[in-house]
């Protein structure tokens, strides 16, 4: 109901003059797609605030109406809610339709909103089709920012990390269609292999709270889901076309369903997106083209009592790396930050040469279900990941085109979940997992391997409850358990085995001796316990609040452990440590949430504690051939992070809407008494819409994002001597860059240009000044600015 | 008609996902072996540089030598000087570099000459100890550095020598061919200082 409130927001208040009032409209309802008549539809007559219901065929009639705008709020289970105005002078015949895209097959009890979220009280949005189409030719990253607390973590302007409430990479868990994705995610220059265009919907869910998706999601949950299912003959499909000046870049995305009543359904979707060289304000940045491909098929049989699905993903991401970032030693790192500028600067090119990366990454999953009268719903899947990732560095000689990495993960998994919601005031769910995970390190690069080879094995059960104790308080609560075994083959330099000291702690494992190098058989086991449980209180029909507590455990990831080499862009030695062991994080969070139709707010706090934080810190400097080099160990601390997100949007004018979102973060190293390292600052977005229904709803937007400087950050500046000029210089590493201010534009309008086929038109322009910033969270902020004004143009046509 | 078209597209894709779904689970439960991985010996260390200084006109040959045979390891280089310049004296220099992880040890001279277009060697010294000139050139007739003479101030001293190799650097920028770093931009491969004494 609240969000049936929350889409009248969105309507147009019509003025009545109480004159004649004698009239009749006469409405009828079909759908979009295949013009079949929809029965029962909610129709709220704004004027007289009051509901009725369309019949069998559709149709609906109004009488009594005096002249004048008659507005009228049209909502279906299924469809997107329609607000439609009328200015009555007669008697009238009206036929609306709506876009039936959305539907709630697997639900027993069909509630009145068209959003499904995952969870009952956790802190989720969800960010729908309409928002993320205008994400067409970016990230999943970029898009993800719609959300109050969610930043990213870049390396340069094509790999985004999304970053939740401070947490990224392997705090983060990413679930593409239900199958939780394993690409390699905890380096921060991998970024996650998803084709935005695959996604209808993705809730992203701060926190731990939903515990059958995993029990280590310390950060958040990301969940992306393909279109749904209609139970109707039909199809239908969207083509989008993008073209930017940024980058001189194009993409193309498409995607076709067709819906039997049957319960059969297929769905094809491919993307191509190509950029060259994008731009600074004040220069080229050489080598940071891209080009990515995606294609996923989708079908099967979905009917109430049982059903199965086929889903495949295919993503391809060639991304060319800031020639400039890929540095040799100390001096070159101290003159690229006293440049201010790429010391590499070349005309625009479509080419990618060294340094980039090349990840492929397949996604197979087959899944069934049955329900069961009277017990409730069982659902068995299996899903293979196939992750391919080729990083080429600046390399000499025969070596040019041989990657310096090659890294092949598979991963097996087997899912067994079961939902018994027979009763009415609770929902009990579990379920086992079972995965099998494999690395495979090619030594064919002729660089020692930065990941080794290792098999993985995890086991998990969970179950969780849900119940409705009344009709305005919910509670959940969940107790997961999880079993992680790391089974790894990994090389050490002799020397490296006996400076971490490893020759006294772990010589039973090393099972060959090559001299320089040592063989070893590093292998761990972890037990994981999880538990998350949550309330929900709605204070009245406008407003709620929420709690939630979170335990969640996290097992150090490949990299944690094993990292063991140079980082080019970074001019460090990233060292692993193998007696790391898990981190606890204990998570509170409350939300309160406001919905009128003129205002909405919705305010998240949370406190999140996390005991053996894992984390990167600068532990000596090493000298080598190239010179100086400074060490960065994996260290484990206590943390403490807590902060406030907000969104608020306030109509305060007929058609003139604001939003601001706003989100203020603390990160605290407790042990160490200092702040924690890549905390976001406090930033805040505002933004001013005006929409117009009659203009072929027309909608224009200015929004202003405004960026503090991070004041607290951990001091691990360093002092090098600099041999080409002989002096001992202040390595600035650490200093986060000033604030800054961006205002962007977007517009978008509709065209109906055939009975089934609508056109949209998008311009927006990004960084409208060409304004010159770089940002803390930007991994390549020493090396240039980031990205300038860029204009873009899309076309969408649905159909 | 097309409706009945698709439901056969349909049933058409769900069998090449079923047998995507087959091969694959086939190709990789093959695909796992409990063998040891190979080591990988790096090819692109240098560990060796030995810059080997001899008096025109005869006299005591010197070399300068960093090795530091972890490469990126825990340990540092050894640096060695075999012993004092003299006063007032040019010597012709060469440099060798080796990767010594390698059995026999691979020689990077071989591999800087074929790309010489793109690498350059650069030389200082502190307290004005000695002066530098290029001996070689590249394909374009820009300097090199493999070879090079070495002249000493003419009164006694110590300072520190220090020997850069850079690649993929702009060798037409200025001053970059006399032998002036400043502008030459590129990635650093070798930056080492040797402390020597003038006698």
């Amino acid at each position: 109901m609240k969000y049936y409130i929350l889409c009248i927001v969105i309507s147009i208040f019509g003025i009545s003059n109480a004159q004649d009032c004698s009239l009749t409209l006469l409405g009828e309802i079909t759908d979009f797609h295949d013009n079949t008549p929809i029965a029962s539809a909610n129709i709220y007559i704004k004027n007289f605030d009051r509901y009725i219901i369309s019949d069998l065929d559709g149709k609906f009639k109004i009488e009594n109406l005096c002249k004048g705008e008659l507005t009228l709020v049209i909502s279906h289970v299924g469809c997107e809610t329609k607000t439609v105005t009328y200015n009555i002078v007669s008697d009238v015949y009206k036929s609306i339709v709506l876009e039936h895209h959305i539907e709630e097959l697997n639900e027993v009890s069909i509630k009145g909103n068209s959003t499904k979220k995952e969870t009952k009280t956790a802190q989720e949005t969800v960010i729908k089709a309409k928002t993320l189409d205008r994400y067409s030719s970016l990230n999943l990253g970029d898009a993800l920012k719609e959300v109050s607390g969610v930043s990213s973590i870049n390396t340069g302007n094509s790999i985004v990390k999304p970053m939740i409430n401070g947490m990224h990479s392997s705090r983060l868990l990413i679930l593409n269609n239900n199958v939780r994705l394993q690409d390699q995610e905890w380096g921060i220059e991998h970024a996650p292999n998803i084709d935005i265009n695959s996604a209808e919907q993705i809730s992203v869910i701060k926190g731990s709270g939903t515990l059958a998706y995993g029990g280590d999601a310390i950060g958040g949950i990301i969940v992306i889901n393909p279109s749904n299912i209609r139970l109707k003959d039909t199809i239908y499909g969207k083509t989008i076309l993008g073209g930017q000046t940024n980058g001189r870049g194009y993409s193309i995305a498409t995607n076709f369903n067709s819906n039997f009543s049957s319960g059969w359904f297929a769905n094809v979707q491919a993307s191509l997106k190509k950029n060259g060289d994008f731009e600074a304000p004040d220069y080229i940045l050489t080598n940071t083209g891209n080009v990515s491909k995606g294609i996923s098929f989708h079908g099967g049989k979905k009917k109430f009592e049982s059903g199965f699905e086929l889903f495949y993903s295919y993503v391809n991401n060639e991304i060319g790396i800031l020639r400039a970032s890929h540095i040799g030693n100390i001096s070159d790192l101290v003159s690229a930050i006293n440049t201010q500028q790429p010391l590499v600067v070349d005309d625009f090119s479509y080419d990618i040469n060294s340094p980039k990366q090349e990840v492929t990454h397949h996604l197979l999953k087959a899944s069934y279900y049955q329900r069961f009268k009277n017990f409730g719903k069982l659902t068995l899947q299996y899903d293979y990941q196939n992750n391919q990732r080729f990083e080429f560095d600046v390399r000499v000689g025969d070596d040019r085109n041989k990657p310096a990495l090659d890294l092949t993960l598979q991963t097996h998994t087997v899912t067994a979940d079961v939902i018994l919601d027979a009763k009415s005031i609770y929902k009990l769910n579990f379920g086992v997992l079972g995965r099998y995970q494999d690395n495979f390190a090619n030594p064919d690069t002729g660089v020692r391997r930065l990941i080794p080879d290792y098999q993985r094995y995890d086991f998990g059960t969970y179950i969780t409850s849900e119940w409705g104790i009344n009709d305005r308080l919910t509670l959940d609560a969940g107790i997961r358990y999880d079993f992680n075994r790391i089974d790894a083959k990994k090389f050490y330099q002799t020397s490296r085995w006996e400076e971490r000291g490893y020759d006294e702690d772990f010589g039973s494992i090393i099972i060959e001796d090559l001299g320089t190098q040592l063989l070893t058989n590093p292998v761990f086991n972890f037990h994981n316990f999880s538990v998350a449980t949550g309330m929900k209180y709605d204070l009245n029909d406008n407003s709620f609040i929420s709690g939630n507590y979170a335990l969640a455990s996290r097992p150090p990831n490949p990299s944690e452990l094993f990292s063991d080499g140079l980082h080019h862009s970074a001019a460090r030695i990233e060292l692993g440590d193998l007696r790391l062991d898990q981190e606890l994080s204990n998570r509170l969070s409350a939300s309160y949430s406001y919905n009128q139709s003129d205002l909405n707010v919705l305010i998240e706090a949370f406190y999140n504690n996390i005991t053996d934080f894992m984390y990167l810190q600068p532990t000596g400097i090493e000298q080598t051939i190239r010179g100086a080099f400074p060490v960065w160990s994996y260290q484990q601390t206590n943390a403490a992070l807590y902060g406030i997100d907000l969104s608020l949007n306030y109509k305060f004018a007929k058609s003139l809407d604001f939003t601001n979102k706003s989100s203020f973060i603390k990160g605290d190293d407790l042990k160490n008494d200092t702040a924690l390292i890549d905390i976001p600052a406090f930033n805040t977005i505002n933004e001013i819409r005006y929409v117009n229904p009659k203009w072929n709803d027309f909608s224009t937007s200015l929004k202003s994002e405004w960026v503090l400087e991070q004041t607290r950050f951990p001091d691990y500046n360093f002092e090098t001597f600099i041999a080409t000029t002989n002096e001992t210089v202040l390595v600035d590493i650490s200093s986060p860059p000033p604030a800054y201010h961006l205002l962007h534009f977007y517009s978008s309008i509709n065209f109906n240009i055939a009975k089934h086929t609508k056109l949209n038109v998008a311009l927006s322009i990004n960084n409208i000044f060409d304004t010159n910033y770089r940002s803390y969270l930007n991994r390549l902020r020493y090396f240039a600015d980031d990205l300038g004004r860029n204009v873009m143009l899309q076309l969408q046509l649905n159909y | 008609m097309i409706i009945k078209n698709l439901k056969l597209e349909t049933m058409k894709t769900i069998k090449i996902l079923a047998f995507i779904l087959c091969t694959s689970a086939l190709i990789t439960s093959c695909s796992n072996d409990d063998d040891n991985p190979p080591p990988v010996n790096e090819e692109e260390v240098i560990t060796t540089l030995t810059a080997t200084l001899t008096p025109v006109g005869g006299g005591t040959e010197i070399t300068l030598q960093t090795r530091d045979l972890d490469g990126d390891g825990p340990n540092p280089p050894v640096i060695t000087v075999s012993g004092p310049l003299a006063v007032g004296t040019t010597y012709n220099g060469s440099l060798e570099l080796l990767n010594e992880t390698e059995t026999p040890a691979e020689l990077i001279n071989t591999e800087i000459l074929g790309e010489d277009d793109e690498h350059q060697f650069f030389f200082q010294s502190t307290n004005s100890i000695a002066t530098f000139t290029y001996s070689d050139t590249d394909g374009d007739g820009n300097p090199l550095g493999l070879e090079f003479t070495l002249t000493t101030a003419g009164s006694a001293g110590s300072g520190n020598i220090t020997i850069i190799l850079r690649h993929e650097l702009d060798k037409n920028a200025t001053g970059v061919s006399d032998g002036d770093i400043t502008n030459a931009g590129g990635d650093t491969d070798i930056q080492t200082s040797f402390t020597v004494m003038l006698q």
